[in-house]
């Protein structure tokens, strides 16, 4: 391994961390933003041009919060919780194709920070791991309230995790592949995989739902029954790391739903563009879409937060084993049936 | 030393230690999360070995949903120093003298095994690939594809059974 390849992997994961960070910055204030527009509001205005400063100014705001600890034997892994939480919610983004490829200083820039054979695999490692950060901290604040929504959010994603996990060997199947590069690859031009797997992504698109925690789905954070949420003991920027984990977690997901079936950064006619207007041009084009895709992903988590009532927690633990897991198997057992007929 | 023999020391003084700090701390939550960081620098040494597939299946399945399914019980049933129950005399001098039996056979075997292979043979092929592994494991010829499928059969009558348990609680009430 020389040192250039070293730099050039540096700046980029560089480079990702900043723009996740930017991204679940304003995704806070595009939130407000677009709750306000959804009910007829005008939503922050004050912090600079039209609120363009307000995350910034939240931010200061937690900073200076007084940081508190409760009265519990468990300070370090109090402390553990949040950064756990923060730290997967950054990982998965090692392993997203941002784009083909640029050609800089003489030599090929590849637009991802790792490609290994078994990348989704890691995302649904990484999902999985995700968990310990919201029950250590909900259990470590030493609070019945904080346990009791810990073990909610834990057991939704455990159950959720298993039809996403379902939805996806379909498009396995389909693809032959694990390796998200080749993945996005295959679907150059429109042949996304939308179109060939609709089900697969409306599971998958559910269960992404229930992962992150958000509406309809996010029985989790409730003032009536639970005080809060797991993190109700938490305070100051511990508390700004889990709800900022939120937004990263929502940021990457959008992401690995626009690589799996929108077409990552594939759009109609790249191939011509690679040839009139040079690799550059048309990669750089290529991000610009595939961050157009995550920004409507993005846009459709805010929609339905403020368009869908919350389920109750029985019907979403209904929803998940008795609907979805079903629909998954027999989506696989479908795609197997039309693989078998038409390819060989 | 080599970058690789340095990783493979650090990982084994964390697996070697936290599973050490899993049977000796005193509070149930805190042994099951060492366990967990157990789990992570085994797959760690399976990564030294190039088994990606084999790393990331193993974070899934021991770290991902069984260490967090027990951690769930354990914190629900919310175990106090309190809650600890007096063994018997005799019950602690069985079990340091099947510890010292374990022991013994254990050194034994380890002074007097031989290594069967000398040296290992590299075969060119690329175990990495997630294809040659899946060729490997489900070829029909010389694969392990029956196996393969009688461990399916297997886990499918653990899911019965684990559900025919659960029912028959439901009716006795």
């Amino acid at each position: 391994m020389d040192s250039t390849l070293i730099l050039e992997k540096g700046i980029f994961i560089t480079i990702i961390f900043a723009i996740t960070m930017l991204m679940a910055m304003y995704s806070t204030l595009a939130e407000r933003k677009v709750a306000a527009w959804l009910q007829d509001r005008i939503g922050p205005n004050r912090a600079g041009k039209g609120g363009i400063l307000q995350p910034l100014a939240d931010g200061l705001k937690l900073f200076s919060k007084e940081e508190f600890l409760p009265d519990t034997p468990n300070k370090f892994l109090f402390v553990v919780g949040p950064a756990v939480s923060m730290s997967v919610a950054l990982m998965t983004s090692a392993v997203i194709p941002w784009g083909d490829k640029l050609h800089l200083f003489g030599r090929d820039v590849i637009l991802q920070a790792t490609d290994i054979d078994v990348a989704l695999l890691y995302v649904f490692g990484v999902l999985s791991v995700g968990v310990y950060g919201i029950m250590i901290g909900g259990w470590a604040s030493n609070n019945k309230f904080s346990l009791m929504s810990a073990m909610r959010a834990a057991s939704q994603m455990i159950s959720y995790e298993v039809a996403m996990g379902l939805s996806i060997i379909a498009l396995i199947m389909m693809t032959g592949t694990l390796s998200l590069r080749e993945i996005a690859e295959q679907q150059a031009g429109m042949n996304w995989n939308i179109f060939y797997q609709p089900v697969g992504f409306i599971i998958f698109l559910i269960c992404s739902f229930a992962e992150t925690n958000r509406t309809p789905f996010d029985l989790a954070e409730c003032e009536a029954e639970l005080i809060g949420g797991y993190h109700t003991e938490y305070s100051s920027m511990r508390m700004g790391f889990y709800l900022f984990a939120e937004y990263a977690a929502m940021f990457i997901s959008s992401t690995i739903l626009a690589v799996l079936y929108l077409g990552a950064y594939n759009y109609p006619g790249m191939s011509w563009a690679v040839e009139n207007w040079g690799v550059n041009i048309a990669n750089v084009i290529g991000i610009i879409v595939l961050f157009a895709k995550i920004c409507f992903f993005i846009f459709f988590f805010m929609w339905i937060r403020w368009t869908i009532p919350r389920f109750r927690y029985d019907q979403l633990m209904r929803l998940g084993w008795k609907t979805l897991i079903p629909l998954a198997i027999a989506n696989i057992i479908i795609t197997g049936i039309v693989i078998l007929l038409f390819d060989s | 030393m080599s970058t690789v023999l340095i990783i493979f020391y650090v990982l084994s003084a964390v697996t070697l230690s936290t599973a050490f700090m899993t049977i000796f701390s005193r509070n149930p939550i805190h042994s099951a999360i060492y366990l967990v960081i157990c789990f992570f620098s085994i797959a760690g040494h399976y990564l030294l070995f190039n088994a990606q597939f084999l790393a990331l299946v193993h974070i899934i399945v021991y770290s991902g949903a069984i260490m967090i399914l027990l951690l769930f019980t354990l914190m629900l049933m919310n175990l106090n120093k309190e809650d600890e129950v007096h063994k018997p005399r005799l019950t602690r001098l069985g079990a340091v003298f099947s510890v010292l039996a374990t022991c013994g056979i254990l050194l034994s075997i380890f002074l007097r095994s031989k290594p069967i292979m000398g040296d290992y043979d590299t075969t060119g092929e690329d175990y990495q690939s997630i294809k040659v592994l899946g060729k490997v494991l489900l070829d029909q010829d010389n694969g392990f594809m029956i196996p393969f499928e009688f461990v399916s059969v297997l886990l499918l009558v653990a899911m019965i059974g684990a559900v025919l348990l659960s029912k028959k609680e439901n009716s006795a009430k």
